[in-house]
């Protein structure tokens, strides 16, 4: 019975993870899916949506904290806008120098961008509390379900143990819902949007971007919109991120490691498809997790262990690349339902 | 020390550190121009002909051949033997690389193809870790003592003079073969039109290996003197350097070798003369708000003219 609670517990944690990783595999399905835009940032836009949630939402400096800004306690819905709007903000002023140009150009802003947030994060002690990260992020209604579970099975003593560890965790669970609420939330509106006449440009600019020019389209504006929405919603996985570990610090986020794991999930899952993004999320975090058991079976050290995993998942992504560039779901044919 | 007084010094590093810069960056433009890519695994071939450069060396010694000071310099003509082998062994793992991947990508796109290179980029690191670990390693032991040049007011180690050397050596070496050689007028040709090159009777798959070839010798030797001026290597050696080293590329204009040299040149010696102002540790966002200010005025670059 334990081992069965032990699973049912690492399956929760393992969800919410996938979750939050398919928000950021959304969003990157709007710039590169849907538009075309190569943004390899997007552990940049990660952090910074968890930091500025958690400079909003976190406690103030304590007396052995390095930084004298933030925290304003504010509720949860407070700090993911903040993220939102932080993350629009630094999306716009990336995007106007370099979407104009060809994508190699972006490509390596938004590389730099994700480096330079790293560095500030690092450095900028009186804002972010440097390497030391910053703490006690207060998770949503935590203190009501936790505790209100705690009260309850404290004055239950006579209902069996598993009843008891089973529900020990019971946030977890309230936690894995909000997740997958947001997530079939964001599912639906993108959905939406990518099929209005405003994603049909998008879909047009991928694939003839002098077309959609001719046709009289600022496709800069549309390029625009489109990066910035998807770094809000990158925002929003980060600010989620926050509220669920509780604590942050410029290690959590290597800078390139997590870009290039959502990259393979959007790749594997198929790019362009929303119901792909979703699944080569969890596909691709299930591979993760996976070889995180399998590694212990071998006599490597730990060191050795992690840098065989990003192996496996770059020899994945040059399979993927190579025999299969479509990915499991293909994008949609039909630009429109009416045609 | 005063802020001014320290700038002739900074200017020094800031010439070393170009070198080795201007030596990466001519293997991304040229694999831009010619191949229509930014190849962001470049930074990982450097990591992966230094460390080729210390197996080596390790293998000579092994058989006798020690690498005791040459002249002045901290280390000896074992490094120099390594270093020019490893070019060699760098270029054919790279175009070893392009058979297996690259060149089954190259008709779907150049987006296509700059993905698989960040894919390749992180295996190749990953390599280098599984079989180094994340520790550093060391060409030789011991520091060495840096000449004063009281007449300018700088300090300089006869290491230093060596690397900006052999960086000029290089360089003279590549014009030499690209103004020259056939192979190398016909790589002009197909940076500047690949469809027309080929028309004209150019072989172009050669062309592109000669483009692996150089442009993973020059890393090798970019990525080797970066460990001697650090004094160490790791296996992120060449990750750390790259958002510079695009940096200067672009300055210089995307796809313009000679352009990625004085890029180099400018980019290095912003970044040293940037910390007597900033933390060190923000070399690389000097680099990159460089970048972007240039994309602004004008995203050709220095020295590019098309786009």
């Amino acid at each position: 019975m334990d081992t069965l609670i032990g699973i049912i517990n690492y399956v929760v944690f393992f969800a919410i993870t996938a979750g939050t990783y398919g928000i950021l595999a959304l969003g990157l399905n709007i710039q590169w899916g849907y538009t075309g835009l190569f943004n390899i940032g997007i552990a940049g836009f990660y952090a910074l949506g968890a930091y500025a949630t958690a400079l909003v939402s976190g406690p103030p400096p304590s007396a052995w904290d390095g930084r004298i800004f933030g925290g304003f306690e504010l509720p949860f819905l407070a700090g993911l806008l903040a993220a939102i709007v932080v993350c629009g903000i630094v999306a716009f002023l990336i995007g106007i120098p370099t979407l104009r140009l060809r994508s190699d150009y972006l490509a390596i802003a938004t590389i730099g961008i994700a480096e330079t947030i790293r560095l500030v994060l690092k450095n900028e002690s009186w804002l972010t509390n440097g390497v030391w990260g910053l703490q006690q992020i207060p998770s949503p209604f935590y203190d009501p379900i936790h505790g209100g579970v705690k009260a309850f099975l404290g004055n239950h003593p006579d209902l069996p143990g598993w009843i008891h560890s089973l529900f020990s965790k019971a946030y977890n669970w309230f936690y894995l819902f909000l997740v997958l609420a947001i997530l079939f939330v964001l599912y639906l509106i993108i959905e939406r949007l990518v099929h209005s006449p405003w994603g049909r440009v998008l879909k047009a600019i991928r694939e003839d971007e002098d077309a959609v020019a001719m046709s009289g389209k600022n496709t800069f504006s549309f390029k625009l919109q489109a990066f910035v929405l998807g770094a809000m919603i990158m925002g929003i996985g980060g600010g989620l991120y926050a509220y669920y570990a509780r604590f942050i610090s410029p290690s959590s986020f290597k800078p390139l490691y997590g870009t290039f794991l959502v990259w393979v999930m959007l790749i594997l899952g198929g790019s362009g498809n929303n119901k792909g993004a979703i699944l080569g999320s969890f596909v691709v975090w299930g591979i993760w997790a996976g070889t995180d058991f399998l590694t212990e079976y071998f006599p490597f050290s730990a060191t050795q262990a992690a840098s065989l995993r990003v192996i496996i998942i770059g020899v994945l992504l040059q399979v993927i690349l190579l025999w299969r560039p479509q990915g499991l779901l293909q994008r949609e044919r039909k630009p429109s339902k009416t045609l | 020390m005063d802020t001014l007084a320290r700038i002739p010094q900074l200017l020094v590093y800031g010439v070393i550190s170009g070198s080795i810069l201007s030596l990466g960056g001519i293997g991304i433009s040229l694999t831009y121009s010619i191949l229509g890519f930014a190849n962001f695994a470049h930074g990982d071939i450097m990591a992966l002909g230094a460390y080729i450069t210390l197996g080596v060396l390790t293998l000579l010694g092994g058989w006798g051949l020690t690498n005791t000071n040459f002249g002045p310099l901290s280390f000896g003509i074992g490094f120099i033997l390594a270093l020019v082998i490893s070019m060699g062994l760098t270029a054919a793992a790279v175009v070893l690389i392009d058979r297996v991947l690259f060149k089954r990508l190259r008709r779907t796109g150049s987006i296509i193809l700059m993905m698989s290179s960040i894919g390749v980029a992180l295996g190749l690191r990953n390599i280098l870790q599984f079989f180094w670990g994340p520790q550093p390693h060391y060409y030789v032991q011991g520091i060495q003592l840096a000449t004063q040049i009281p007449a300018l007011g700088i300090r300089v180690k006869p290491d230093q003079i060596f690397i900006v050397g052999t960086a000029v050596l290089l360089v003279i070496l590549l014009h030499g073969f690209l103004q020259y050689t056939k192979i190398g007028k016909a790589m002009r040709a197909t940076a500047d039109n690949m469809d027309l090159s080929r028309v004209t009777g150019i072989n172009t798959d050669r062309v592109i290996l000669w483009t692996w070839v150089i442009g993973a010798a020059l890393a090798t030797a970019a990525g080797a003197l970066a460990g001697v001026e650090n004094k160490f290597i790791t296996p992120e050696l060449g990750w750390q350097m790259l958002l510079s080293i695009f940096a200067s590329v672009v300055l210089g204009g995307l796809g313009n070798i000679y352009g990625a040299i004085l890029g180099g040149m400018v980019i290095g010696i912003s970044e040293e003369v940037s910390t007597a102002f900033v933390s060190t540790g923000y070399k690389p966002a000097i680099a990159f708000i460089i970048m972007i200010l240039m994309l602004l005025v004008k995203p050709t670059g220095l020295l590019g003219k098309r786009r």
